[in-house]
């Protein structure tokens, strides 16, 4: 690996005369000097090669998304993305350390700068954005309130559920919600309340009630302890809004760009049809121009990051784009079967999009 | 425990001697039974102890396979498997040293005792976390039964000669002395422990100056050993206290100073009637331990409930939770047991 560590330092000095060159045309474009304040090095980038590590925050433990597996090796679809971006900054998806972090410490680990990022089920609102110095860096998850059913009742949308019953723990989000919504549609749904989620889960797997109802990735998480996992459907539409995806703390705009772009990374190869079996031959065979740039066949598109212009190669090589990540921890390679729904991308009907690589 | 004739009519006398003695007992009796056929049922008749998947396991009975796929991490928690016999030779080396505690006696018992205490300690911290020779283990890495147990000695070791002195020191004549000792034991004493561990754990690293960082687990030792040293500083006032104030001054009679008297006379017999209240403190830490989870340490519970989370066991709560509870109860029970057996040897008058 010292090998890489000087390409690395020879990409960073090579990058710094780009940038000169960059800025000295835009500075003349522009006519400003503020041009030149984006551009500085980004401290947690420096931080992260010296320390020769990424730090991600994940969470203690959510089937699918962060667990550690038989092997004591943190996997999910939250860690994958950690591994992604060490492979992009670092050339290798190994040199990434992982602090399991529960909800009360999520924020001051970041804030601290225990950790580079959090990459845990943690959902985005503006007052988590406005008020803890954080930013959320783009969304690997679509995260909502929806309904697990028995196949055979045929209901696919929670509107179908007129005159069903439901199974929840009381005094939820969960029961709230639910309650709001059913009222909103006057739909006649009997709400069943029980003491504690598990005594909910239960229930509604004695046949007590039609649906039981929590967050997507819970209920991916909660199908498969039922008795037979294959009889029963998770509602593709959800009737709340909750969104998850990387955090960063405020500052050092760099590093924020490279979480995000990572991310957009793998989901751009996915709709690009780049899959960790044929980066090789796509690097060095394929037309298409935003794969090329992607790859780093073409353009400077991670010197521009700071990055080796193999960044998102290295990414997709070890861990896969968006889609393979998805299928190997949550989806249908997974013992917890989540369909894509709104996690499939907007070119298939879910809502999981990606600026351009222009 | 052989059922002589003499205990049998015991027994009868106290569950068969009257009619509706006897109906009772029997209620009772399939109550019991009644409550714990289905667990039985569920955790040894039903259940699957051989296998190597979630799939090997039978539905409606206890899958100890998933304890057996995860015995390692929730005995080390994620440290390296090449290092492991690390933690087991110092776990083997404290077991030899302190086992001849049990037989010696007299000064030679206290010196083992003292050199134990002095070369144990370091020589752990060596071993489980490398450095010197040994490859480094960062405490990240740590976890499991071994952390568990690491914890309660480590903060056990602040703990005890820390809570003494308090308790000395709050019955000083020295208005100085006096009034920190007070001031430090009812600080630590009125905080919750989780708020201690979390403050230390969390708030420490963003007032202290950049790159001056000391180790997660080493503040989380910290933290819990100054809350219970004010616990213990209060069980050992509770023994000083018990003693007739004759002893003191038969020893300053003696021309004994103040640390002699303490030393030889007061302490040893005051830490004698403590023993109980101590012990049941430390009983007390080692289930307080389980607090760090909060701070991303992954002890006995922590790693157990983190391997819930992997979708390839998922649902297999009632057996982790069986398991880690076990342990705790293995440990605070032979602590126990321990103690009893400490108090039941000695002198006991004074």
């Amino acid at each position: 690996m010292r090998d890489f560590d000087n390409k690395n330092r020879d990409d960073v000095t090579m990058t710094k005369t780009n940038l000169t060159t960059v800025i000295a045309a835009t500075a003349i474009l522009a006519g400003g000097a503020a041009v030149a304040q984006t551009l500085v090095p980004s401290p947690t980038l420096e931080a992260i090669r010296v320390r020769g590590n990424l730090e991600c925050g994940v969470h203690v433990g959510v089937p699918g998304f962060s667990f550690p597996n038989d092997k004591g090796e943190w996997s999910g679809l939250d860690v994958d993305y950690c591994r992604a971006l060490a492979a992009a900054v670092l050339g290798d998806a190994g040199k990434v350390k992982f602090t399991p972090t529960t909800v009360q410490q999520r924020w001051p680990v970041l804030q601290s700068g225990q950790v580079d990022l959090l990459s845990r089920n943690t959902t985005i609102t503006f007052s988590r954005n406005a008020t803890l110095g954080v930013n959320f860096q783009g969304i690997n998850f679509y995260e909502g309130q929806t309904f697990i059913v028995r196949k055979a009742s045929k209901a696919t949308a929670a509107k179908d559920l007129d005159g069903a019953s439901v199974c929840v723990a009381a005094g939820s989000t969960e029961e709230k919600n639910a309650a709001d919504w059913f009222r909103e549609r006057n739909l006649k749904v009997t709400i069943t309340n029980f003491q504690k989620n598990d005594d909910a889960i239960a229930a509604y797997d004695a046949g007590r009630c039609d649906a039981y109802t929590a967050g997507v990735g819970a209920l991916a998480g909660q199908r498969a302890k039922l008795k037979t996992p294959d009889d029963h459907i998770i509602m593709a539409e959800p009737i709340s809004n909750d969104p998850q995806g990387p955090v960063t703390r405020y500052g050092d705009e760099r590093w924020q760009a490279v979480v995000r772009w990572v991310l957009n990374g793998m989901i751009a190869a996915e709709n690009l049809g780049v899959t960790s079996k044929n980066v090789d031959d796509m690097r060095a065979n394929s037309k298409n121009a935003e794969v090329r740039r992607l790859l780093g066949a073409e353009g400077n598109f991670g010197q521009m990051l700071g990055l080796s212009n193999d960044w998102m190669y290295n990414a997709i090589k070890a861990v896969g784009n968006y889609g393979e990540s998805f299928d190997r921890t949550v989806g249908k390679d997974s013992s917890l079967k989540l369909e894509r729904g709104q996690n499939a991308l907007w070119t298939k009907g879910g809502l999981l999009f990606t600026p351009p690589f222009q | 425990m052989s059922a002589t004739p003499g205990s049998l009519r015991l027994w009868r006398k106290r569950l068969f001697s009257t009619p509706a003695q006897t109906a009772i007992t029997l209620a009772i009796a399939a109550c019991v039974i009644w409550l714990l056929t289905p667990f039985m049922r569920w955790a040894l008749v039903n259940a699957t102890w051989t296998g190597e998947t979630r799939a090997d396991c039978a539905p409606g009975g206890a899958c100890w396979v998933f304890i057996r796929a995860r015995f390692g991490q929730f005995m080390y928690g994620f440290y390296p498997v090449a290092e492991r016999w690390r933690p087991n030779l110092f776990g083997l080396v404290s077991l030899a040293a302190i086992a001849p505690l049990f037989v010696l006696t007299g000064r030679a018992r206290l010196r083992l005792a003292i050199a134990a205490l002095l070369v144990l300690p370091p020589l752990g911290v060596w071993l489980i976390g490398g450095g010197y020779g040994l490859a480094a283990v960062e405490t990240r890495a740590w976890g499991g039964l071994m952390l568990t147990l690491f914890i309660a000695i480590y903060a056990g070791l602040i703990a005890v000669p820390l809570g003494i002195l308090l308790a000395l020191g709050r019955q000083s004549r020295l208005p100085l002395i006096r009034t920190l000792s007070v001031v430090f034991i009812e600080f630590w004493r009125g905080v919750p422990i989780i708020a201690v561990i979390f403050l230390a754990s969390l708030l420490l690293p963003l007032v202290m100056p950049a790159g001056v960082g000391v180790d997660r687990l080493a503040r989380a030792i910290i933290g819990l050993g100054l809350v219970i040293a004010a616990y213990m500083a209060e069980a050992v006032r509770g023994g000083l206290q018990a003693l007739p104030r004759g002893q003191a001054e038969a020893a300053s009679a003696l021309g004994l100073g103040y640390w002699q008297t303490t030393g030889l006379i007061t302490l040893p017999q005051a830490l004698r009637i403590s023993l109980p209240a101590m012990t049941n403190e430390f009983i007390a830490l080692v289930k307080n331990t389980t607090l760090v989870l909060v701070v991303s340490i992954l002890d006995l519970l922590g790693i157990a409930q983190s391997s819930l989370a992997d979708p390839a066991w998922v649902g297999m709560n009632m057996e982790a939770y069986l398991f880690a509870g076990t342990i705790y109860w293995l440990i605070c029970f032979a602590l126990s047991r321990w103690s009893r057996s400490l108090e039941a040897g000695g002198p006991k008058g004074h």
